[in-house]
């Protein structure tokens, strides 16, 4: 029987050079192969954990969860190897990057863990047929495309799972660096932080005139303190912002310029009469209520409440 | 078509609809002119709500009528112009200078009562 097989499997190689074999034939190989790494599973598995430790990839995990990780990464593989459908091990791919990204799991540890995985199956096939090296050589001819679609697979879901992480944070960004907030009646203060490029900058005019329409805003403080440096694009779209706005019917009060930008400014050449800056945002907030037509003044010089209100409102609390 | 002026105690008010035809902006313009000092009128409101689109030509158009105006004694608020029509104007450097702009018709009311009020 052996014999026969030998026999065939010499006749098989002669026919096939190298890699282009039939797909049953490679099919026989595979399963072969799937009941050699399910045979051998502790051991390799052990293996396999072992070199992941020495290589010091996954140090943002305890060796317990490697191992647990290692044991159901290495089913899944052999499950991938054996029904030759990669849908499971990409659904276990992405599944795993969700639970590992937010961990700080680097790509290259995630490529190099199945590469790493790939040359100790590899290692263990050298190890089985190395009497029979024809034997082995299409062993490897069935192994290696399929071991690649594996590592290929999984750093693909991997790099997916990353990139929608990444397009989720930077829409919470957008979201969050351009709050239009109204502090009084008709106020707006329009806080920025951070750079500002091209794209931010269309977003931040678009929502300030949209919020002043809005808000019926009359006054809009927008404070760039928290903005190192801007570059003469945007500080132009600046500008443009601040006359949109006069067009709005709305003064704009531009608070906390940084000496770089003051300079960029005056580069650019704008018109500083039409433009309304103050030194700092409380400066910037206190001449916009004089335009409005407030007047803060300390509690003390307010007159004493009735008594009686200010009784109910503490019977209240 | 014409676009009609209307009288509100000290101020005229001309409403301009989506698409308004050059001929019809310049009639508007010199219509003004005349009305405001035949009716002892102190301001001028163009509302713009409904323009999607302001070329160099319109935004001239208004430029000039504010300014005639004020030779002619009179204050002009243009009042309505929509967030995306504004930005799009400041791109093409139409800024409307030395014209009062307000958020809206009320606003533009307010603005000219109170400019009433301080030279009076």
């Amino acid at each position: 029987m052996l014999q026969a097989r030998n026999r065939m499997s010499a006749v098989q190689s002669r026919q096939s050079a190298g890699s282009t074999q039939s797909p049953e034939r490679t099919s026989v190989l595979l399963r072969e192969l799937v009941a050699h790494l399910r045979q051998n599973r502790t051991q390799l598995r052990e293996e396999w954990a072992r070199r992941i430790t020495e290589a010091k990839l996954l140090t943002a995990m305890s060796n317990e969860e490697v191992f647990a990780e290692a044991t159901s990464v290495y089913d899944n593989y052999v499950e991938a190897l054996e029904t030759g459908t990669f849908e499971a091990l990409q659904a276990y791919a992405r599944n795993l990057s969700e639970r590992i990204i937010p961990r700080g799991v680097e790509t290259h540890e995630v490529v190099g863990i199945v590469l790493l995985l790939r040359d100790v199956l590899a290692r263990s096939l050298f190890a089985k047929y190395q009497a029979d090296f024809t034997k082995l050589d299409r062993i490897l001819d069935a192994y290696e495309p399929a071991a690649n679609r594996i590592a290929n697979t999984v750093a693909v879901g991997f790099v997916q799972e990353r990139e929608r992480v990444i397009r989720q944070q930077q829409e919470a960004i957008r979201e969050l660096s351009t709050p239009v907030l109204q502090v009084r009646e008709r106020l707006l203060i329009l806080p920025i932080i951070g750079v500002i490029d091209p794209q931010r900058a269309r977003q931040l005019t678009e929502q300030l005139l949209r919020g002043i329409r809005s808000n019926r805003a009359k006054v809009v403080v927008i404070d760039i303190t928290g903005v190192a440096a801007m570059d003469a694009t945007v500080a132009n779209h600046l500008v443009q912002t601040v006359e949109a706005s006069r067009l709005l019917g709305a003064t704009v009060i531009v608070t906390g310029l940084s000496p770089e930008i003051a300079q960029t400014i005056v580069n650019i050449g704008v018109d500083l009469g039409k433009m309304n800056t103050v030194g700092d945002l409380q400066g910037g907030i206190e001449q916009a209520e004089r335009l409005l037509g407030y007047k803060v003044v300390p509690i003390a010089e307010t007159p004493v409440q009735a008594p009686g209100g200010s009784e109910t409102w503490r019977s209240q609390s | 078509m014409e676009i009609p002026i209307l009288r509100q105690g000290r101020v005229l008010i001309a409403t301009l609809q989506a698409a308004v035809p050059d001929v019809d902006l310049m009639r508007l313009r010199t219509n003004l002119v005349q009305e405001v000092v035949r009716g002892r009128s102190q301001g001028v409101i163009v509302d713009v709500t409904a323009v999607d689109v302001m070329d160099s030509f319109a935004s001239r158009v208004l430029q000039d009528l504010a300014h005639m105006i004020r030779l002619r004694g009179a204050e002009t608020v243009i009042v309505g112009i929509q967030p995306e029509v504004a930005f799009a104007m400041v791109q093409l450097g139409l800024r409307l200078e030395n014209v009062a702009t307000a958020l809206d018709l009320e606003e533009g009311m307010d603005y000219l009562n109170r400019k009433f009020k301080t030279t009076a």
